[in-house]
């Protein structure tokens, strides 16, 4: 198993401070403008699978918007209900002339050019 | 008896008949119009463009009225000659009918200016309801349309084709709009006010041509540019109809010579309206047709009635949220002109005086004092008494009142009798320091609370440790009370949620306040606020309700739960399409598909071809209604239509809290409105209004607000109402807490038994408000945002990569 960079979007079809799903492969990643950064997470809340893109952001963090979870889109943590001991997977980012990256696992020998 | 015939079957001529209709029965009434409808409101056309009135809302006279008044109507006929020696009118059927009065209310026409191309198809005056039918018809998102003419028609054509969706530019010839109301500076805060709803102006240009093959593509103008049009709409003023006149021989100079008992020149033949003119002035404004045709009533069952003397020629700009009023002579040759104007604000207010009378007005921005002048205007009161007041109503006795320029002997409250030595000592032997405990110590403000204010002016000033309260804060973030930070925002016109957060708050807010203060800027800017979509909760992002696995439902508004078979099928179609899981009929008499992906959200709607019906939302929701008159054995009042007007008024606002309502016809109560947020029920010979019900997580029985005559009394009720739980309610609170937290004896003093001027501002508020609303749902055609609805997709094949 490695990890690989994969462009997920440009950068202004994310609004400000609103969280975006993308399908990749199988997986749905949430994906959050947050003005000076884009970070990335599962889009699943641990709590009923709500869709956390769909949430409000506060801060650094996404309050899910069934029922009210808030998970840090910094680390994954669930801050509340407090002492939760679930946590959402997030993925590194980056921004490249434009370009939202975010570095996913791949199967290993799967190569950027096909 | 003798033979009547009227050739017109508009306002004007109508307007007569049932003038002469009081009177003794004198003759027999033949009428004939062009047009295939009875008789309606012509001046509401732009409403009903604009969707605030359906067709059926702008009838003046049923055909049953014409039936049981013994007036014989002839619809779709054209009068095409008059034979004044024969005493016979010819109409383009062929038919030939004698009369021994002829009544000529032919009205008047939209001028057509030279245009090459004006025949292209696309192309329309706006004159009647088979033109409005049409322009609706051809509206929708993304459509192109040209106004030419910016004066009032044209200005409310404008609003309605925009209200509808197009994107709207109006050209016109003169340097400002609606020169003939309007002064050069009025005409300007006017651009800007419509501008500001989003209406493109391009003045001081001549259209030379409509463009395209057949049908209208663009218009080329004076000055060598071109505007894309798929529609155009031709408002460059209106010349009377006097051909028939001529045809009779009767003097005509621009219109049909009339003197001040309303007579032509031949003795048999009367003539009314737009089609007249009299000393001079041809009118084309409404007024003068009621007053002309009262005089010509008398004149022509031979009564001596009073003169027509010429009417004060007032204009209202019938656009919500574009206030604009004109009357009299503005002109400043020989008058005092006293001028009041806030650029900011967009608020211009002229009067002319002359020998100490005012003369004329313009009003733009804020039309509020209209009454007032045109009052002055009628009676042509001596000003000298209200010099200082002129531009504002003097101010009231308890109002600009600073604490410090109280005497200690001055009554605070009112209510209870507190002053404000009493308050004082309270403060300093009591060691008093919040509201609550000067509440409790003093009574003061426990009465009507209006002195609420000055007592924590009072406070503040005196008090060593006032303390602001802290338990109606909103949330950390903004840590205010909800009143206070309404003032706030008000006072320092903030329009973001993010600047709130910035300048009163941590920065960033959260869930709990960033909708609350999305509401209160939306309300407090009557919809002009700046709409940061990141603050709404996704319901209110994607218009929608979201669901447990994350699909969202659909419910399209059915106002008063009355739906068509058509609009039946297309909700099939639809479910069917969209494989739609769940239909289910709704406790609020409304059809919701469950289970709707966010990227059909557009495809859906546009297929429905209905409007939201906002149930995913703090917003209005509905109003239920029962069969009523039309089909009920019991009904006393029509509730279907009442209940679909109700919906119409307030629909696609948004409120403190969920608004449910419901209109039954009689006491049994079928629509279960007494546990509504608002409610009317119909009761032999009126309606009761009643408000703050629940039946949700808890019961309650709505209270009386007022019982009144009309449906446009309880209407007007439900909207004080309405705007005054929408100004006042904190967040998340629904009316049967609001309700319950004042005392309906206090919602009533401040809505139903408000000073007039309170209760227009009410409502005046409410119809900002309302212009500026739209139906969420056309932003699946035109959405905020590129990937409001649509998924991301990877910029990169990753097929097979991931694990």
């Amino acid at each position: 198993m490695s990890e690989r960079w994969i462009r997920v979007a440009r950068y202004e079809q994310l609004p400000e401070r609103e969280g975006r799903a993308v399908t990749v492969g199988e997986k749905e990643i949430a994906l959050f403008n947050l003005g000076d950064r884009v970070l990335a997470t599962d889009n699943t809340c641990p709590h009923k699978q709500g869709p956390l893109c769909d949430g409000i952001v506060t801060g650094s963090s996404v309050v899910c918007p069934l029922h009210g979870w808030k998970v840090s889109l910094e680390d994954g943590c669930v801050q509340r209900p407090a002492g939760e001991p679930h946590q959402v997977r997030t993925y590194p980012t980056a921004i490249v002339d434009g370009i939202v990256e975010v570095q996913l696992p791949v199967v290993s020998g799967f190569s950027r050019t096909s | 008896m003798k033979r009547l015939v009227v050739v017109g079957n508009g306002m004007a001529g109508m307007a007569c008949v049932e003038q002469i209709l009081k009177y003794p029965r004198q003759f027999d009434i033949t009428v004939f119009g062009d047009e295939t409808h009875v008789n309606y409101n012509r001046i509401l056309l732009s409403s009903v463009l604009a969707g605030e009135k359906a067709e059926d809302d702008v009838i003046i006279h049923t055909p049953e009225w014409y039936r049981t008044n013994g007036i014989d109507l002839h619809v779709g006929v054209r009068i095409v000659d008059v034979d004044s020696i024969g005493k016979t009118v010819t109409g383009n059927d062929g038919s030939c009918t004698p009369y021994d009065t002829l009544l000529l209310a032919t009205g008047s026409s939209a001028w057509l200016p030279p245009i090459d191309g004006l025949e292209k198809d696309g192309v329309f005056a706006f004159r009647t309801l088979g033109d409005t039918r049409e322009l609706i018809r051809r509206s929708a998102p993304g459509v192109k349309a040209v106004v030419i003419g910016g004066g009032l028609l044209g200005l409310e054509a404008a609003r309605g084709l925009q209200v509808q969706g197009c994107d709207v530019t109006v050209v016109h010839l003169m340097p400002t709009l609606m020169e003939r109301q309007l002064d050069p500076d009025g005409g300007q805060y006017l651009v800007g006010k419509m501008e500001e709803i989003g209406i493109r102006v391009l003045l001081g240009r001549t259209t030379i041509a409509v463009l395209g093959n057949g049908h209208t593509e663009g218009v080329a103008l004076s000055d060598g540019s071109h505007l894309d049009a798929d529609i155009v709409v031709v408002a460059a003023g209106i010349r009377p109809n006097v051909d028939l006149a001529r045809k009779a021989g009767l003097t005509v100079n621009r219109g049909i010579v009339v003197n001040d008992q309303m007579e032509t020149s031949d003795p048999d033949i009367f003539a009314v309206g737009e089609c007249v003119e009299h000393r001079g002035v041809c009118y084309g404004l409404v007024a003068p047709l009621f007053e002309q045709g009262k005089v010509l009533a008398a004149t022509m069952t031979r009564r001596r009635g009073p003169d027509y003397t010429g009417t004060v020629q007032a204009a209202k700009l019938k656009i919500m949220g574009v206030d604009v009023f004109s009357a009299g002579d503005w002109s400043e040759q020989n008058s005092e002109p006293v001028r009041y104007e806030d650029r900011a604000l967009g608020i211009y207010k002229k009067l002319t005086l002359r020998e100490g009378r005012l003369a004329g007005v313009i009003l733009v921005g804020d039309t509020s004092d209209s009454h007032r002048y045109m009052e002055w205007l009628r009676t042509g009161t001596s000003l000298a008494e209200q010099r200082r007041h002129l531009l504002f109503p003097p101010p009231a006795a308890d109002a600009g009142q600073d604490v410090a320029e109280m005497q200690d002997s001055a009554t605070v409250c009112g209510c209870v009798g507190v002053t404000k030595g009493a308050i004082i000592e309270a403060i300093h032997d009591k060691g008093v320091c919040t509201l609550s405990q000067l509440k409790e110590r003093t009574r003061a403000t426990s009465g009507c609370g209006s002195c609420t204010r000055l007592c924590q002016d009072l406070l503040r000033a005196v008090a060593p440790d006032f303390e602001e309260e802290k338990k109606t804060v909103i949330c950390a973030c903004v840590p205010f009370a909800e009143e206070q930070l309404r003032e706030i925002l008000r006072s320092q016109r903030l329009k973001s949620v993010q600047e709130v957060l910035e300048i009163y708050g941590n920065g960033i807010g959260c869930e709990v306040c960033k909708p609350a203060l999305s509401y209160m800027l939306d309300m407090l800017w009557c919809g002009d606020h700046d709409e940061d979509r990141s603050a709404r909760f996704i319901n209110d992002r994607v218009h929608a309700n979201i669901q447990k696995d994350g699909t969202f439902s659909v419910i399209p508004r059915i106002r008063g739960g009355v739906t068509t078979p058509d609009e039946l099928r297309r909700i099939a179609y639809v479910a069917d399409k969209y494989h739609v899981p769940m239909v289910k009929i709704t406790g609020s008499q409304r059809i919701d598909l469950l289970g709707v992906k966010k990227a059909d959200l557009p495809k859906v709607w546009a297929d429905l071809g209905m409007p939201s019906g906002q149930a995913y939302t703090k917003g209005v929701r509905m109003v239920k209604t029962c069969v009523g008159t039309d089909f009920c054995r019991f009904g006393t009042q029509d509730s279907t239509s009442a209940g679909i007007e109700l919906e119409r008024r307030f629909e696609q606002l948004f409120t403190p809290h969920k608004v449910k309502m419901g209109v039954v016809g009689c006491p049994r109560n079928c629509a279960e409105v007494t546990v509504k947020d608002i409610g009317l029920v119909g009761v032999e010979g009126g309606w009761q209004v009643v408000v703050g019900g629940a039946a949700g997580k808890s019961v309650r029985k709505a209270d009386l607000l007022t019982t009144v005559e009309t449906t446009e009394e309880a209407l007007q009720a439900a909207g004080l109402f309405f705007q005054y739980y929408r100004e006042n309610a904190n967040y998340l609170e629904r009316t049967y807490d609001f309700v319950e937290r004042l005392g309906i004896e206090k919602v009533r003093k401040e809505t139903i038994y408000a000073p007039a001027p309170v209760q227009e501002g009410l409502l005046d508020r409410l119809q900002k408000s309302k212009a500026r609303a739209k139906d969420a749902w056309h932003e699946g055609q035109t959405p905020r945002h590129p990937t409001q609805f649509i998924p991301l997709v990877p910029l990169e094949d990753v097929s097979g990569a991931l694990a």
